[in-house]
């Protein structure tokens, strides 16, 4: 299943926690040779998981982290404008209907169950989007990520890119429609309305009368 | 909707404190709600409120303390969304005493509040609330929490630039590379030294360095560093 979490609920989830921050580890540090810091523990963390972002998290049936995004307005603090401003002519992008969505994990597994994988992540990102009224995601990709979003069926919109070949880091928008969560939602083999559920579970309507 | 984008150019085109406080005022009373109010919180130094709010109640709720217990202000601090005060947990007995003020004293018994954090740190909340019904709530959120959000971020911005007009004396906001680049330069190293020093690529460092010439408004790379060395961004 899907869980929307923002960070200060991480600790009711140990587990998911745990296992997302280890294979964003050994993805990104272990795999991707990026140059980023981890805990003592293992876990890849940084400044921006400290401003209690939400995490879009797909759940394995054993409760471990299977896929995972994190987001985060784009009009406070973004990993985007801080570190690649320069892939838009050094403007930053902020707008009150634009998140950035970053750290896109996938845990280790066979090839077939990751592309199911991220499809159902995209397709929970779309959900949000949608629900919470935005225009578009921003966030930064690898060039070996656009044929998986092809794949998915939601490509990004370009907007600049630095390096060649392997180390070739784009910018870009991902724009949020109806018609856009329907086609994840068939490529990934789902229920376009799963997400929904998903989404209502982790944001209810309703908890408890203002005035008893 | 007309009315929000006309609100907006108003907004950008008041220069004081006390035309964004009008602004709000209007706001109220274009909403239909009972009141409007925009705040930052916490100890950044500044201190500032447009609002519609009896200053008795502001006052009272200072007095009392209730920004400790108000389960408005926790889950803000928590949260990037727009938060309806009816799916708060209003029921540890302070909670309970400030809502049945708030709902005596003329504040209103519903809410919505969204919370603002500025790149700087800021972090303000904007608020509307309303005597109305609940089904008569949910039918002005599903219809204005979306301008809410828009009017909120942007009452922030506007009072932000009315407090710091001066962009000389506002930091300009380069990044670590940026930073890193300046002053690898005003230490003497050529581009060459200086990108193999960060371990980039001289496309890439040429990329940072237009980034902040861009950010300093700096005609070339000389004036960039003096002027970043001047302001304090980097050290000399």
């Amino acid at each position: 299943m899907i869980r929307y979490l923002y960070a200060n609920q991480l600790s009711q989830y140990p587990r998911l926690a745990e296992t997302m921050f280890r294979d964003r580890a050994s993805q990104f540090i272990d795999r991707l040779k990026w140059d980023l810091q981890t805990s003592a523990e293992g876990w890849e963390l940084d400044e921006y998981d400290r401003m209690n972002p939400l995490y879009v998290i797909l759940e394995g049936a054993d409760g471990a982290h299977a896929a995972s995004m994190r987001c985060l307005p784009s009009i406070g603090r973004t990993m985007v404008n801080d570190h690649f401003r320069h892939l838009n002519h050094g403007i930053a992008i902020r707008a009150p209907f634009i998140w950035e969505c970053t750290r896109f994990c996938i845990a280790p597994g066979a090839c077939s169950a990751a592309v199911n994988r991220a499809g159902a992540l995209m397709l929970a990102g779309q959900e949000l989007g949608l629900r919470f009224k935005l225009t578009r995601a921003l966030g930064v990709y690898d060039a070996s990520m656009i044929r998986i979003y092809h794949n998915i069926g939601w490509v990004p919109e370009f907007i600049g890119a630095e390096g060649e070949g392997h180390d070739r880091i784009c910018l870009g928008l991902w724009a949020f429609s109806p018609e856009l969560r329907d086609r994840v939602a068939e490529k990934a083999g789902l229920d376009p309305a799963i997400a929904a559920g998903w989404f209502d579970a982790a944001f209810p309507e309703r908890q408890s009368v203002a005035v008893a | 909707m007309t009315w929000v984008k006309d609100f907006l150019e108003r907004l950008d085109s008041t220069t004081s404190l006390d035309g964004v406080q009008n602004l709000v005022v209007e706001l109220r009373n274009r909403l239909g709600v009972e009141h409007a109010i925009y705040h930052i919180v916490g100890g950044t130094g500044r201190e500032y409120g447009a609002l519609t709010y009896d200053p008795d109640w502001v006052q009272h709720y200072i007095d009392s303390q209730y920004f400790r217990i108000d389960p408005v202000v926790n889950a803000a601090f928590h949260s990037h969304r727009p938060i309806d005060w009816k799916t708060l947990n209003w029921r540890q007995p302070a909670a309970r005493r400030l809502i049945r003020e708030a709902v005596d004293e003329g504040v209103g018994k519903q809410g919505y509040t969204v919370p603002i954090r500025g790149v700087d740190g800021q972090f303000a909340l904007f608020s509307v609330t309303s005597y109305d019904s609940e089904s008569a709530w949910d039918r002005f959120g599903a219809e204005h929490l979306h301008h809410l959000v828009l009017c909120g971020h942007y009452i922030h911005q506007r009072a932000a630039e009315i407090m710091a007009p001066d962009p000389a004396h506002r930091a300009a906001d380069l990044s670590a590379r940026e930073r890193d680049v300046l002053t690898l330069l005003s230490l003497g190293h050529s581009r060459g030294e200086a990108a193999q020093r960060l371990r980039i690529s001289e496309h890439t460092f040429r990329a940072y360095l237009d980034t902040a010439r861009l950010k300093l408004n700096a005609a070339n790379t000389v004036q960039a560093v003096a002027s970043a060395v001047t302001r304090g961004l980097i050290l000399p």
